[in-house]
């Protein structure tokens, strides 16, 4: 399945976004996750299911003004 | 003691934590400042978790109030969304809601500002609205939710220090009981001092202070002209004259001739 993960294309086996996070080795409680343009909290990574083209962002706390 | 959304704060400097030379040249211009707030942002994660955990500990472990930004948002969408993945990561309802409408001044857009304002307020968020010197702008901001306003006083980073202190003193009138944040365009102390002495309660500085060559050093500079000018305020300021004034008694002066 083609994924687009921040910004990359990716070719990646996972039916759920949790699979995704682990696969491509993320990890951390301060990530946070959206797809297609919607938040998709923590707890519901594990029963939120990818498709094909689906637009993810990673996002986690940097420097700021 | 500055009062923000029902927290009591004794610092009136908020601290950008952007461009530091090192990680512990932050740590140390937050504590020389007695900064309780600081402004973070997110960024997309490149090293599976590793370069935005090692940051989030550090902020952690300062033990101050998180505000998170929406800086490089052009949209109301996209400003919403990062505001709820903020709150998902730093578990605050504060937001500092930037909305840029201008690539080269980095001005915000106002008009997609009040709506995110009025989307997020509607979702629970406390939101401190990076917005112009507008008063109309600063009004719907209100209406929107906003419990506090944080006009810039010059482009963000260009160090250029209050533009136009007449519009600052007009929202200091017109707002009275409205915490006032002067967000962007501080350059020196001196500039902190001048917002300050219009009655604006707070200042929120970075680049300032992160370029500076001592930025610890420099964060205490800030604070210290914050007090001044806070203080200076309260005491009560004499208006400019044209004219001399003998500050000496004329009275009893000698007469040699």
């Amino acid at each position: 399945m083609k994924l687009i993960v921040n910004g990359e294309e990716r070719d990646v086996a996972a039916s759920t976004l949790e699979e995704l996070l682990a696969l491509l080795d993320y990890q951390g409680e301060w990530l946070a996750t959206a797809v297609n343009g919607e938040l998709v909290h923590r707890q519901d990574r594990a029963r939120h299911a990818l498709g094909d083209r689906d637009r993810i962002e990673i996002l986690s706390p940097r420097q700021g003004g | 003691m500055l009062s923000l959304y029902g927290s009591e704060l004794s610092s009136r400097l908020l601290l950008g934590t952007a461009r530091y030379p090192s990680p512990s040249a932050l740590e140390e211009a937050v504590r020389a400042a007695g900064t309780q707030i600081v402004t973070v942002s997110l960024r997309r994660e490149t090293a599976g978790g590793r370069s935005g955990g090692g940051f989030f500990e550090m902020i952690r472990a300062l033990g101050v109030h998180v505000l998170p930004n929406t800086a490089g948002c052009h949209s109301v969408s996209e400003a919403v969304l990062t505001a709820k993945m903020a709150r998902e990561v730093f578990a605050t309802d504060w937001i500092k809601l930037e909305v840029i409408g201008h690539h080269d001044t980095l001005q915000p857009d106002v008009f997609a500002l009040v709506e995110a304002a009025r989307v997020l307020c509607g979702e629970g968020f406390r939101v401190f609205p990076y917005t112009t010197d507008d008063l109309v702008v600063a009004e719907r901001l209100l209406e929107a939710g906003c419990e506090v306003l944080m006009p810039w006083c010059a482009p963000i980073g260009s160090a250029a220090g209050p533009l136009n202190p007449a519009a600052l003193r007009a929202f200091r009138a017109h707002f009275p009981d409205v915490p006032l944040i002067v967000d962007a365009g501080i350059g020196r102390p001196s500039h902190a001092a001048a917002v300050m002495e219009l009655g604006f309660d707070a200042v929120l500085l970075n680049t300032a202070v992160a370029g500076a060559a001592e930025p610890a050093v420099m964060a205490h500079a800030f604070a210290l002209a914050i007090e001044a000018g806070r203080k200076a305020f309260h005491a009560g300021m004499l208006e400019p004259r044209d004219m001399a004034v003998p500050s000496t008694p004329v009275i009893g002066k000698a007469v040699f001739q």
